[in-house]
């Protein structure tokens, strides 16, 4: 590769042909600000459209000041990323985007997480001379039941956008209208619930402002939890544990499991239980389902349905739902785990408790925006009462703890309650990519063949590619699996299944980047995708120290086998843990 | 904004737009020209069918028919005024132009008459400026028009 050497504030730098400006600066420890560039190094996903124009910086023999993120360096490039002109151009841009944006940040949801925020106070920004008394442009509000969309916040750096249509290829949203009226917003300027958006979230986790944000259910689960009548459990699930640390300046990747226990406790929950404990069950019968589906097709059954395709993720369920609609057969019809818990909880552990359905209040933790949507979902509403009532977000569960004064990291270790809090080192690595199937193949490699496995790690499964395909020998028999994260991963696997190059078994899909662990109610990355990494070696790490390591071998859920459901894919099983899909087709 | 709802030769239409053009999406802006040729405007409905067609999503779509006056989401009349309101037009008097229409066809810029005869718009320039201000109805062009011009232009159109 041809090397390019250039000078930036007055050091040398040499660096491969294509490099950015803003690269380069990078290399040299010169941290120039940024905010439309978005760029997560370990899942390829780049984006300069060079909007903002707040990484300006002066090239020696140009006329105009360059955007940094999008200027290429050429040979002998000499560079001044501070002098007294970038300075107050860059100013001016900070003052001309904030003059059209609300002055909230004492209320703002995203105070404190805020890009704007911090560039503002950054740069020394203590007034804006720009237009005073200025009409600022205006737009309503869009709340769903998963995030909330206020434009008004929004500074049109579109990395939203390029989220949504380049690297989830959802395509919910576009730039529409120009001047003061142009807004990022889906076709017809219609609510969110009425597009195609998956409430993946994806959106929120890059927006560098307020305009898009989660929907919170904080104040209902804390008027259940001061009401006498009320029991109130909690469920957490395993992408939780890995991240939630961060928010209270812990390094990226340290496991908070006991903590999190006791602060959940301490916030007053009369269980804390685990949703790992529902993945275990989730493997049960999507394991089952999936021995079954390739036993007949072994024994010459033309008529089954392969591969099957993993239904844990709320988010993936609502793109095959809307994309692939001739397909909805192909998935597995087990629910996920968030719903498996809500559903034991309301119909089991009601009676084991002697509690009525409605005085049960099924509160989950997830890393995850669409789960919010997932637990509204009719199928899983009976007579008015969700299995699961709230579902609120790690950043969420961060702040309640904060504001409930607590100490986060003197808290003591605590365990789950049982019986629905106990789970195997399968459970856990559901928050990664590649972790539901390689929980599948523990459980189902050994009832398949009878044998038990020696060595339980499936590191052929593992890793941050998109798209990764293994051969796992099933004692002579080869099972094909696929794995993909991120919907436009999803899409390119499954088209690649349509057109007939691909040959799976099993295919795991995970929306978000690097699966659960990179979720949108997870503690912002900023940009920063080692911080995913971090997470995936966390619930690795946590799964090698588990005693059980397979779900089968879960003693809950033979109990619960035992007393309750009968085997994986009874009817009663059937009724309490699987679903069916619907064709959306809003496009 | 008006909907259309589409019949099975409408659909078939865009299709060929579509097709004439090999479904290519970097080929939208020439389509959408095509289509609204064709529909005079561009509802939702059609939008629809285009996004589908190209493989693209339909945000995309509306965000470039948003992003362009010339593209229009609601129905024109059969005769479709446009005064130019370009800094040429502008300062020989335009403005007093488009407030005559708006009087006799009793309709505001951006708006269509009752009877679907006539709509009224405004643009920017349309290169013309040696004959300001200028007023377009249909593709026929008049030029160094004054208020006093408007009513008999209007009645000459006669269907």
């Amino acid at each position: 590769m041809e090397n390019i050497k250039i000078k930036i504030d007055n050091i040398d730098v040499e660096v491969a042909k294509g490099t950015t400006i803003y690269q380069a600066a990078k290399k040299v420890g010169i941290d120039i600000p940024v905010l439309c560039y978005l760029n997560l190094e370990h899942l390829n996903i780049e984006s300069r459209p060079g909007g903002c124009r707040i990484c300006v910086v002066e090239v020696e023999g140009r006329r105009n000041l360059a955007p940094s993120c999008s200027t290429e360096c050429t040979p002998g490039m000499v560079i001044n990323t501070h002098n007294l002109r970038v300075m107050n151009a860059r100013k001016t841009v900070l003052e001309l985007i904030l003059s059209d944006h609300p002055k909230e940040c004492l209320t703002c949801s995203s105070s404190g997480q805020c890009d704007l925020q911090t560039l503002s106070q950054k740069m020394g920004i203590r007034e804006i001379h720009a237009v005073e008394h200025a009409e600022m442009s205006t737009y309503r509000k869009d709340f769903s039941p998963a995030l909330k969309r206020d434009m008004d916040k929004c500074i049109m750096c579109r990395r939203c956008e390029t989220i949504c249509n380049e690297v989830q290829t959802v395509g919910a949203l576009s730039a529409v209208n120009r001047g003061f009226m142009a807004v990022v917003a889906p076709a017809f300027e219609q609510d969110l619930v009425d597009s195609p958006c998956t409430f993946c979230g994806q959106c929120v986790a890059v927006c560098p402002t307020g305009a898009l944000t989660p929907y919170d259910d904080t104040q209902k689960v804390l008027r259940a939890l001061a009401d006498p009548t009320k029991t109130v459990i909690v469920q957490t699930a395993p992408a939780v544990r890995a991240a939630l640390g961060e928010e209270f300046g812990l390094e990226p990747g340290t496991l908070v499991t006991g903590k999190m226990v006791a602060a959940l406790r301490s916030l007053g929950f009369d269980k804390v239980f685990d949703t790992d404990f529902a993945a275990d069950l989730t493997i049960m019968e999507e394991g089952t389902e999936l021995l079954g589906r390739i036993s007949k097709f072994l024994k010459g059954d033309k008529d089954v349905k392969l591969p099957i395709l993993t239904s844990c993720c709320p988010a993936w369920v609502n793109f095959f739902e809307e994309y692939y609609p001739c397909m909805l057969d192909i998935p597995s019809t087990a629910r996920s785990p968030q719903q498996m818990f809500g559903s034991i909880a309301k119909n089991y552990y009601t009676q084991l408790m002697g509690v009525k359905r409605e005085d049960l209040v099924v509160v989950s933790v997830m890393p995850c925006l669409a789960k919010k949507y997932e637990c509204q979902r009719e199928e899983f509403i009976t007579d008015g009462n969700p299995d699961v009532d709230f579902s609120i977000s790690t950043r969420e569960l961060a702040s309640l703890i904060k504001s409930c004064n607590m100490n986060f990291d003197k808290l003591p270790d605590e365990d789950f309650d049982n019986p629905l809090g106990e789970s195997t080192g399968a459970g856990v690595i559901f928050g990664v990519t590649g972790g539901v199937i390689e929980a599948a193949v523990r459980t189902a490699y050994e009832i398949h063949t009878g044998k038990k496995l020696n060595k339980v790690d499936f590191t052929e499964l593992r890793g941050l590619e998109g798209i990764r395909m293994a051969t796992i020998d099933f004692d002579g028999t080869p099972i094909h699996i696929g794995i993909a994260h991120q919907l436009g991963n999803a899409r390119k696997l499954l088209d690649g299944i349509r057109s007939g190059m691909y040959n799976f078994h099993a295919i795991e899909i995970m929306a978000c980047p690097g699966g659960c662990i990179g979720g949108a109610g997870q503690p912002l990355h900023h940009g920063d995708s080692s911080i995913i990494k971090a997470r995936s070696e966390a619930i690795y790490r946590e799964d090698s120290q588990k005693k059980l390591r397979k779900s089968h071998e879960n003693p809950y859920i033979i109990k619960l086998y035992e007393e309750f459901l009968g085997h994986p894919m009874s009817e009663k099983a059937h009724h309490l843990l699987h679903t069916h899909y619907f064709e959306k087709d809003k496009i | 904004m008006s909907n259309l709802k589409l019949q099975e030769c409408h659909i078939k239409s865009i299709h060929d737009i579509c097709d004439s053009y090999k479904n290519d999406p970097g080929d939208l802006i020439k389509i959408l020209h095509s289509a609204q040729t064709h529909f005079g405007y561009l509802p939702e409905s059609v939008q629809r069918v285009i996004a589908k067609r190209l493989k693209i999503s339909v945000a995309k779509v509306y965000g470039v028919v948003t992003f362009y006056s010339f593209f229009t989401m609601t129905p024109k009349g059969r005769h479709a005024i446009s005064v130019c309101m370009g800094t040429a037009c502008y300062v020989r008097g335009a403005e007093k132009v488009v407030d005559e229409f708006k009087k006799q066809l009793n309709i505001k810029v951006g708006g269509v008459t009752e009877d679907g005869k006539f709509s009224l718009d405004s643009l920017r320039c349309v290169g013309a400026c040696g004959l300001a201000p200028v007023v377009l109805i249909g593709e026929k062009v008049y030029g160094r028009v004054e208020p006093g011009q408007v009513k008999e232009i209007l009645d000459s159109y006669t269907d």
